[in-house]
């Protein structure tokens, strides 16, 4: 694919492997252990303390673009962070603690830093 | 209690409108980048609905990589997405023709409100995880195509608007960790999560992590496990209540 000339049955290819590969992801544990099967209890046990893991690692996964030894140092992500904490504990309202932090740090990132 | 549901669905859906509007878009752009029309970002949204995977994508299509490369990356971008049944296998039974689609729907974005959503009878569950699967997709699809359509030029900047997700993300940790006494498994998913990026480096990180979480988690299962034990392991109920 060279100066916009695609190739389009390769592209098309790539892109349906692709689609199963992630599909293939997300289906898996659901073909392991099928609706009505007994499955071990351990499995079980894993599906209830997941969410709270996965939840941590969804957090850590957003700052990986991130460095904290570069300017700004993360300082734009953890102010940010820091007034989602904080207005969550105190008005437990989802969407005015999502979308003041956004608005707080889009001016972090675009004026100050 | 359609609309109802629908209603909530859509709310919960607001912070994934966003952050999917503006990560679709940076995608948008990037393929249209590459010489490609917004057909192709229809195509792709609509198929894998994966954030991360559909920017590698990008690499893949404009590189050419071998059909061996695309899939044994994409299987490694998208490792995460394999916690996320095990903890849905109860809450996705019974859910009909729906269901496939719910599964493929599976983002972090959905999981995490899916998970998190605490639903009363009014709510109805089937359709309450139909509406906001599909709501995702359609901010995705919408997001990924107009900024193939629009190639980058905003009359406003938009830098920043993704911190959505993360914001969403930090929400949800705030309400489980609110929700209950036991803050192990956050705790170990943050710090074996940061650990895991610093040692292995931003595109090898995720698998060791969730690995070692598996691992953790399963080690930990005396202290943590508060499903029912069976009636043939009395002796695991007594040692439960001995750690506590």
């Amino acid at each position: 694919m060279i100066d916009g000339v695609i190739n389009t049955p390769y592209s098309l290819i790539l892109i349906a492997v692709m689609a199963a590969v992630t599909a293939f992801v997300r289906f898996s544990p659901f073909i392991l252990f099928p609706e009505g099967r007994k499955r071990p209890r351990v499995i079980t046990y894993l599906g209830t303390v997941l969410p709270y893991a996965v939840i941590g690692m969804l957090v850590v996964y957003c700052f990986k673009g991130k460095s904290v030894i570069e300017y700004p140092y993360c300082i734009p992500e953890l102010l940010a962070a820091a007034l989602v904490v904080g207005l969550h504990v105190w008005k437990r309202n989802t969407l005015l603690s999502v979308f003041a932090g956004v608005a707080f740090y889009m001016v972090l990132v675009q004026l100050v830093f | 209690m359609t609309k109802r549901t629908f209603k909530r669905a859509f709310r919960d859906s607001l912070p994934i409108l966003a952050g999917y509007l503006a990560l679709g878009f940076g995608f948008g752009v990037l393929l249209e980048s590459k010489g490609y029309s917004f057909w192709w970002a229809i195509l792709m949204s609509v198929t894998m609905f994966a954030g991360s995977g559909q920017y590698a994508g990008v690499d893949f299509l404009a590189g050419g990589a071998t059909i061996l490369t695309t899939a044994f990356m994409t299987l490694i971008i998208n490792a995460r997405h394999f916690f996320y049944g095990f903890s849905l296998l109860d809450k996705y039974k019974g859910m009909g023709i729906a269901k496939p689609y719910l599964i493929f729907g599976l983002t972090d974005e959905t999981y995490s409100v899916v998970c998190s959503a605490k639903l009363d009878d009014t709510i109805s569950k089937r359709k309450y995880y139909f509406f906001l699967t599909a709501l995702d997709h359609l901010y995705w699809i919408t997001g990924c195509t107009l900024g193939a359509v629009i190639g980058g030029v905003l009359p406003f900047s938009n830098e920043g608007i993704d911190y959505a997700m993360t914001a969403l993300f930090i929400v949800i940790l705030v309400e489980q960790w609110l929700s209950t006494k036991e803050h192990l498994p956050a705790i170990l998913g943050v710090v074996t999560t940061a650990v895991c990026l610093c040692v292995f480096g931003p595109d090898m990180f995720i698998i060791p992590a969730m690995t070692l979480i598996a691992f953790e988690l399963v080690i930990l299962r005396k202290r943590l496990d508060k499903t029912q034990p069976e009636a043939s392991q009395p002796s695991e109920k007594t040692e439960v209540k001995q750690d506590d």
